[in-house]
């Protein structure tokens, strides 16, 4: 049943996979955020209660939504990499780990710019903020892990294995945080009640989201490229892909 | 393997980690005596009022709790894995999550339970209303054994790294989180008259879980870290 997925153990078949997926990925990636970017931040209606300030969300929504998407994407890798030992989705990890750090950043970012004028202040210890910040660690985290090791191989078990703790973590963490900030900040500006969204605004930010989807899954697909033939290199596929003769003596 | 042979080579293990950390007892001292001077520190930069220290009391003593626990992680698995004990164990005829668990369970009782006897002089050293003295010291008795544990994880996920303090601290702290609120949570709903049930319930019950889960996870890691 699975026969289908055996050859994309192996690094080049993968590769090649993935580079006929690129084109795709990076096109409907450029064009949906392209309108959708465009879309929601010159032509949507100003909201009738945060005036322009709101355009932001054309970034901040999905950037957060698939920066826990991609964690989810990671932990997936991970458990493929240690139940099957498949080198490829360890490689997996290290090209999704950073994607997925960045859009948390960007959310972060988009989030704290969009607080100053709307709650008046750079950071709130919100409880959606704050289990955004506590995920960028997580990544860090993996990230560090995965690069501390001097051999490849057992760094990347070895943040495999935290992805998946992590995963485990994920709910318990985002819970309590919620918790915790009904208990603490019950009463502060952070209640910003959204209106239901017309659709005038509402269909710019559902391209936006498919976009960044896109966008995400480019990002990946390249970064594991790039991270294939990295560990390929000393294999002759992968220097023919680089246009370099095996025999040249270039490593 | 039948399990009273997997039990006896658990015991025969307990006993020797438990006789190895009171042989070099400074390893189980030193931890303690940072949370104390963590303790003493705050006074000294907030002010010895007892309205701003009673209600930082809580967080405070958590807080160099699970620093703590960081620094008494190496104790974990380090020397085992210098000295090739790790191995053996690994090799040994008996599920490997249950000796990490034993492994777990001797960390505690020498880090964690410690603690929570420690914890009324802290307790007294920054002016935590005595009637939440009972609910802190058991958060810290609920709590230290999921803080043993996660440890664990980290621990045996950096032991072949040569040094990982920090990159352990950023692993784990994050992790800690939960544990973090509900323990502060239910000294707070102790201190405002309200019944601490709720949370030292939660807490015990994401106690078991990670009791459950974290064997599997320490066992996996520190088969990726022998090789």
């Amino acid at each position: 049943m699975w026969k289908w997925l055996h050859p994309y153990a192996k690094g080049e078949a993968t590769f090649r996979l993935l580079g006929a997926w690129l084109p795709w990925l990076s096109g409907l990636a450029l064009i949906l955020v392209s309108v959708g970017l465009v879309w929601g931040l010159f032509y949507a209606p100003p909201d009738y209660q945060q005036g322009d300030s709101y355009r932001i969300i054309f970034i901040h929504v999905p950037a957060a939504m698939f920066s826990m998407g991609a964690y989810t994407g990671m932990a997936i890798a991970a458990l493929i990499a240690l139940v099957w030992q498949i080198r490829t989705a360890e490689w997996a990890i290290a090209a999704i780990a950073p994607v997925g750090a960045v859009l948390t950043f960007v959310a972060l970012f988009t989030g704290a710019v969009w607080g100053k004028p709307m709650w008046g202040t750079w950071w709130e210890w919100d409880a959606r903020l704050t289990s955004e910040l506590i995920l960028l660690f997580l990544y860090i985290g993996v990230l560090a892990l995965y690069y501390a090791f001097n051999d490849a191989r057992t760094g990347a078990k070895a943040a495999a294995i935290l992805s998946l703790v992590g995963v485990v973590n994920v709910p318990i963490i985002h819970f309590s945080v919620y918790w915790w900030n009904s208990l603490h900040q019950g009463a502060t500006i952070t209640k910003f009640s959204k209106p239901s969204m017309p659709p005038e605004m509402l269909i710019p930010l559902l391209i936006s989201i498919a976009g960044f989807l896109f966008l995400t899954a480019a990002l990946i697909t390249q970064r594991l490229r790039n991270e294939i033939l990295k560990q390929e290199l000393h294999r002759p596929w992968a220097m023919q892909q680089l246009g370099v003769e095996a025999n040249n003596g270039v490593q | 393997m039948n399990n009273a042979s997997t039990w006896r080579i658990l015991k025969t293990l307990m006993r020797r980690d438990l006789a190895v950390a009171l042989r070099r007892r400074s390893d189980v001292i030193n931890p303690l005596l940072f949370v104390l001077i963590v303790v003493t520190l705050f006074p000294l930069a907030v002010g010895p009022g007892p309205d701003i220290l009673g209600r930082i009391a809580t967080g405070v003593i958590w807080v160099a709790a699970l620093l703590s626990a960081l620094l008494g992680s190496e104790r974990l698995f380090r020397d085992d894995f210098l000295d090739g004990s790790l191995e053996q164990m690994v090799l040994l005829p008996a599920p490997l999550p249950a000796l990490a668990l034993g492994k777990i369970v001797v960390h505690w009782l020498l880090s964690g339970l410690p603690l929570v006897i420690l914890a009324p002089l802290c307790a007294l050293l920054l002016k935590l209303p005595f009637e939440a003295w009972g609910t802190l010291m058991l958060t810290l008795l609920v709590g230290t054994p999921m803080l043993s544990a996660m440890t664990a994880v980290g621990a045996a996920l950096t032991v072949s790294l040569g040094r990982g303090g920090a990159l352990l601290s950023l692993l784990l702290l994050p992790l800690f989180i939960p544990l973090l609120i509900f323990a502060a949570a239910a000294v707070e709903s102790t201190l405002v008259g309200t019944s601490a049930y709720g949370q030292v319930v939660l807490l015990a019950g994401l106690m078991l879980l990670t009791l459950t889960l974290a064997p599997l996870a320490v066992a996996a890691a520190i088969r990726v870290s022998v090789n």
